[in-house]
């Protein structure tokens, strides 16, 4: 029974994984931009939910939506302002830069709301279970796994049905060629970061009301995101989903082994795909 | 100790030369200075930016009610000493933090240095004092990670040296087990206890098999579930609970990073275990973190170093524990925390040492002077005097009280400490009986 509850439990982190990778693949698939800053975005994500609940008394789900408005107008004036600027054939810039933006953000957040542990209170909600048998399952960590195959059903949604998103194919795929076609890279680019950032606002509400969280906890969050992304395969938005499916497994399976083993189970899983499948588990066929 | 003895040759002669220089330099910027009266320079190193910074909260207020209350400066026989306080940042990391700790002897050129805030804080400042002998004290971390942390062979206490010029007064874990103990023994339980130790420096020495936690709890008749060591800052503690659950622990325990233990907590009420006792080291020193954790925090307990219900009160000002908190409180709008006594005291020992010294460019007789110093804090009495303590630490270290607390929400809202576990010293008042968590 303890091995079913293993795996289920394991699911369910790898749905949190997914949802903290989908903002970080969407990116580096559309512009190759590999954003170090990630997790402090999700962390900011986390603080602009709580500043609607805490300074303007709005509902969780409110503030997360407005909180989400708040990412994509940053995001896109991120990518506008500045990214865009870094971007071309050398990767260190943009590598830098959100390096240096990880930093900014990390004491800008400590010296606005102090190094305070905070939580998003979702009203008793992070306690409620569901009953599976023997197994219960908690209705937070449930919820996250269906918003991560909701984000990713809208995004596919978005990318093979819309206009929109045949240009961020286009772009993805040969950005010259895209360019003669009429489409504004830096256009695209500054809406696929906006984008993206919304993921990780949503992304930012669950780190925020699944435990506590506080102004320096993102970096620790990155690492998970970028091997589910590497594990299901670069540009494919399902396979980050069973990349963090996968990484979540290995994790729950290797600290019911040991707790000692739990981040290295996802480690050696990692470095396993990686040899066996360098370009992960689903990649998108070459373009 | 090879290190130690290399940079002793001719350290102490660089020194007493680079002081007196520095004395000059000071003269010249200060112009008016009476013959007598000198300025202590006091170094402090404190984690403000970083995982730590919570801990540095509390420097502002504490500096400035220092500086306000010895304005007209001490007087030890005929002279008198002014002070001035130079703070630097670790960024809550160890190698900054012996950085900032070698600029301000060398730049600032400081008399004496003072550092609390977790060994990673203390360790190292301490260490770079030692060997540039300038005396230091130190506290906010538990002497055991202080002392033994510090020496060449940590595994071989045959090797353990004391030191000259640091000094450290705070509690050790035989105490903290202690508390935990009696605090359990309050309960109906089947003393089944539960650990949560990271792999880390802190959960490595709760969970030591020889000398944390095991052989303690084990000769108090309680037994321990130890699932294994796991990563600081996870997002999924399910191993743990089912161990937890088979085991039928009652008790759960553990040194844990404030975010795990909201992990923790949350995914063991969503899996339908909850214990009877939790207490937590670390997770819930502050009472930001325990108000974020929410409701289920009721009855949370932990060790408590410090309170306002402490029956002492400060050396310098003679505000008692009670009135310092409600003075933080409204000063800061922000709820008072542990560290707030024990930076107070770290104060407090200063200007009592100012008080019995005659040059402070002599390190040695400032060193001297600590040792010797036997004085009623904010915090209780401090006096280097090893009691209680083995032999090997009696000269640098001193202890602290400890004495048992939970959380409890008050009719504002807020989480505050109730002290429910005096056993250790029944001087200090409880304020209730220790409650089970439902």
């Amino acid at each position: 029974m303890i091995w079913v509850d293993t795996i289920v439990q394991g699911i369910m982190l790898g749905g949190l994984y997914a949802l903290f990778a989908t903002g970080l693949s969407l990116i580096f698939g559309i512009m190759r931009l590999v954003n170090l800053a990630h997790g402090d975005f999700m962390v900011l994500g986390a603080f602009a939910v709580l500043v609607g609940v805490e300074s303007l008394g709005l509902g969780i789900i409110a503030s997360a939506i407005l909180a989400g408005a708040f990412m994509f107008v940053l995001g896109y004036a991120l990518q506008h302002l500045l990214l865009n600027r870094t971007l071309g054939k050398d990767l260190l810039p943009p590598l830098l830069v959100t390096f240096g933006l990880s930093i900014i953000i990390q004491n800008g957040l400590l010296e606005g709301f102090s190094a305070d542990t905070q939580r998003l209170k979702a009203g008793g909600f992070e306690e409620v279970s569901v009953q599976f048998g023997a197994i219960s399952v908690g209705a937070m960590p449930i919820l996250t796994f269906c918003s991560a195959v909701v984000v990713i059903l809208l995004l596919n949604w978005l990318f093979y049905r819309t206009e929109t998103g045949r240009a961020f194919r286009a772009t993805s795929d040969d950005p010259v060629t895209a360019q003669l076609m009429g489409i504004d890279n830096n256009r695209i680019f500054s809406l696929a970061m906006a984008l993206a950032m919304v993921v990780v606002a949503i992304a930012g509400l669950y780190l925020g009301a699944r435990a506590t969280f506080d102004p320096l906890i993102g970096p620790s969050r990155l690492i998970f995101a970028f091997e589910a992304v590497i594990i299901g395969g670069l540009g494919s938005l399902w396979g980050t989903l069973a990349g963090g499916v996968v990484l979540g497994l290995a994790q729950a399976i290797g600290a019911q082994v040991n707790p000692e083993w739990q981040t290295l189970a996802g480690h050696i899983v990692f470095l396993a795909v990686l040899i066996v499948k360098p370009r992960g588990l689903f990649p998108r066929t070459a373009g | 100790m090879t290190l130690k003895s290399i940079s002793t040759l001719g350290r102490r002669k660089f020194l007493k030369t680079a002081a007196a220089s520095g004395a000059l330099a000071a003269g010249i910027g200060a112009p008016a200075v009476h013959a007598q009266a000198r300025t202590i320079k006091i170094g402090y190193v404190s984690p403000q930016t970083g995982p730590l910074a919570a801990f540095a909260e509390v420097d502002g207020y504490t500096v400035d009610g220092f500086l306000e209350t010895v304005g007209g400066g001490v007087q030890s026989g005929s002279k008198n000493f002014n002070f001035e306080v130079v703070i630097k940042d670790s960024q809550s990391n160890p190698s900054r933090a012996a950085e900032v700790a070698k600029e301000l002897i060398v730049d600032d050129e400081i008399d004496i240095m003072i550092v609390a805030h977790t060994p990673e804080t203390t360790n190292p400042v301490s260490t770079i004092c030692e060997i540039e002998e300038i005396p230091c004290i130190s506290t906010l971390a538990p002497w055991q990670p202080w002392f033994i942390g510090r020496q060449g062979n940590p595994g071989d206490p045959g090797s353990w040296t004391s030191f000259d010029y640091t000094y450290h007064f705070f509690w050790g874990l035989e105490d903290l087990i202690a508390v935990f103990t009696n605090m359990w023994n309050q309960l109906e339980t089947n003393k089944s206890v539960g650990g949560l130790f990271p792999n880390d420096a802190d959960g490595n020495a709760w969970g030591d098999p020889n000398t944390g936690m095991p052989p303690a709890l084990d000769a108090q008749g309680f037994s321990l579930t130890d699932p294994g060591r796991y990563q600081n800052l996870q997002d999924d503690f399910s191993a743990q609970i089912n161990a937890f659950k088979e085991n039928e622990v009652e008790i759960v325990t553990g040194v844990v990073l404030p975010p795990d233990f909201a992990t923790f907590w949350t995914q063991a009420r969503q899996q339908g275990f909850v214990p009877k006792a939790a207490s937590i080291g670390k997770a819930i020193l502050f009472p930001s973190a325990v108000n974020a954790i929410g409701d289920s925090a009721q009855n949370l307990s932990s060790e408590v170093w410090w309170s306002n219900h402490h029956p002492f009160s400060s050396s310098l000002t003679g505000d008692t524990a009670a009135e310092m908190c409600s003075g933080f409180e409204s000063s800061t709008g922000r709820q008072w925390t542990q560290p707030l006594g024990f930076l107070h005291a770290l104060f407090e020992i200063i200007a009592d040492v100012a008080k019995r010294i005659d040059s402070v460019n002599d390190s040695e007789e400032v060193a001297a002077a600590i040792a010797a110093t036997n004085l009623e804090t904010i915090v209780g009495p401090v006096a280097w005097n090893g009691a209680n303590l083995p032999p090997f630490a009696q000269k640098n270290v001193t202890k602290t009280l400890l004495v048992g607390g939970q959380w409890r929400k008050s009719d504002d809202g807020l989480f505050r400490l109730v002290i429910v576990d005096n056993t250790t010293y029944p001087d200090i008042p409880t304020a209730g009986e220790m409650q089970e968590i439902s």
